[in-house]
């Protein structure tokens, strides 16, 4: 197996000590089918024990080692070498705060993904002895696309209206209310409406596109808002010019 | 968190982005051929002022101009909060009232014909 | 419970050259710009309508205001930027209206290209009955 020399230009930023990030260019010798994570994994066991970043599963599949690579949302994990030339810049996931090195504070999209109430809020009580939720193989492909998130926040990355509006709910909660919308086991949609017609809902999203082209699962949150504007405009004419239909 | 009122402005901003998307770039076309000298049979004095005394005329020109204006203003309103402007319900006034004065100018010369 | 802890987290400031971050926001931003030329052009046909109204001498002035190089220039710039606009936004389409046939969903460029054939029949159908030609 081939090496090859890296340099990597990380943003380094310690709570304790500094006033404001800076740069730390590292040089190491990394082996040619790496990723970005492992070029990491390698200055951190030889080089600087000291620089943070958050990481599990090496497989793209867990989320957790999001941050900007060359000034685009990455998973580090997925991030391969020979894609980059010269020197890589490696930052914190951008629109959110720095805590320390490359780990940022992701309180926000926390809370955000739990006020959406993502569980299934049954449309009437339904004892045992009815029996299973049944759903054919068109039911389940309405929502599983919007199941596939892995949480990783590339798309608050992407999304310049998330950078603009720190407020705004976010591409991956407006996702995953739709993943529960759209799910025919589900009547929770009217409950879920309070949070996600609201101004700092779906109506901050303007058709950028962003988060679904940097989305590694294809979620395609950008389609998931617009249905849900679209969803959201038709109830909002019926109710206010045609208030006799019931709901 | 309450559900907003934003559809009041979205609905008839995605209405003039789609009729604008289907007849603004033709409807540039034909003035432009007007302009290069070679006008349409449409847009010579006779024909278009008789045209414009139909009421379905009248009716569609100022939807396709109203809803137009509507659109661009819209999204016009966006581009200002995207580049920085904060001061959005100021910005959102003095647009959408624009584009109602532009379409509301439409209405009166379409009713003088 | 141990006592709360100053985390002092940095925050980035944004600004507004986040448009030229990649070429993705650029194109966002002439997508939005396209707004400034339609919204212009429409005020130039409500322009006309005004000449219209005014009778034959208006018309006239307003004909040869068409033929200025301003209105061509602007003319020649608002129909790219209009093209864009449409371009855009039928690509867009079939993520805002996914249409589910049976099982599978319909493949966007169908839904797309239907609304791409459906402009051109509009735009001829438009040009001939306009008399261009």
């Amino acid at each position: 197996m081939s090496e090859r020399a890296v340099e990597l230009e990380v943003l380094r930023y310690n709570p304790e000590t500094d006033r404001e990030p800076r740069f730390q260019r590292y040089s190491v010798t990394c082996r040619e089918e790496w990723v970005v994570l492992d070029a990491l994994n390698h200055i951190k066991e030889t080089v600087d024990p000291t620089l943070s970043y958050r990481w599990s599963c090496h497989m793209a599949v867990c989320g957790s080692c999001g941050m900007m690579i060359n000034g685009e949302p990455k998973l580090a994990c997925k991030a391969f070498l020979r894609e980059y030339r010269g020197v890589i810049r490696v930052e914190p996931l951008a629109h959110f705060p720095i805590q320390r090195d490359l780990v940022t504070v992701i309180d926000d999209f926390m809370d955000k993904l739990a006020r959406v109430k993502p569980y299934l809020i049954p449309k009437h009580e339904k004892p045992l002895a009815e029996g299973e939720y049944r759903q054919t193989p068109a039911e389940l492909k309405k929502f599983k696309q919007y199941s596939m998130c892995i949480n990783c926040m590339l798309c608050y990355a992407a999304c310049p209206e998330y950078g603009l509006i720190p407020k705004y709910i976010g591409p991956a909660a407006i996702a995953l209310a739709h993943r529960y919308n759209q799910d025919s086991r589900d009547g929770g949609r009217d409950a879920r409406q309070e949070e996600i017609a609201s101004t700092e809902g779906v109506w901050e999203c303007s058709f950028v596109g962003a988060c679904s082209e940097v989305c590694p699962e294809h979620v395609d949150p950008a389609g998931a808002i617009q249905q849900v504007k679209i969803k959201s405009t038709v109830d909002w004419y019926k109710e206010h010019l045609m208030p006799w239909l019931k709901k | 968190m309450a559900r907003s009122n934003k559809p009041i402005v979205w609905g008839p901003f995605a209405a003039g982005g789609t009729l604008t998307a289907f007849l603004t770039p033709v409807l540039i076309v034909l003035t432009l051929l007007a302009a290069l000298g070679h006008p349409p049979d449409a847009l010579g004095y006779e024909r278009l002022h008789a045209l414009a005394r139909y009421p379905f005329f009248k009716f569609g020109l100022a939807g396709v101009i109203g809803f137009s204006l509507w659109s661009a203003a819209h999204r016009l309103r966006i581009t200002a909060y995207d580049l920085g402007v904060r001061a959005d319900t100021l910005v959102a006034a003095l647009l959408y009232a624009a584009a109602l004065a532009g379409t509301g100018a439409a209405i009166y010369h379409l009713l003088r014909i | 419970m141990a006592e709360e802890v100053n985390r002092r987290p940095y925050v980035r400031e944004m600004g507004w050259r986040w448009i030229f971050r990649h070429p993705r926001y650029v194109r966002y931003m002439l997508r939005e710009f396209s707004c400034l030329f339609i919204g212009g052009y429409t005020l130039i046909m409500v322009w006309g309508l005004k000449q219209l109204a005014e009778g034959p001498a208006a018309w006239q002035a307003f004909l040869e205001w068409l033929r200025s190089p301003a209105s061509i220039v602007f003319h020649v710039v608002a129909l790219g930027f209009a093209l864009y606009h449409s371009i855009t936004w039928f690509n867009l389409t079939p993520k805002a209206m996914p249409l589910q046939l049976g099982e599978d969903f319909v493949a966007d460029g169908l839904i797309s290209g239907a609304h791409f054939a459906g402009w051109a029949a509009v735009s001829l159908a438009v040009l001939y009955f306009a008399g261009a030609f």
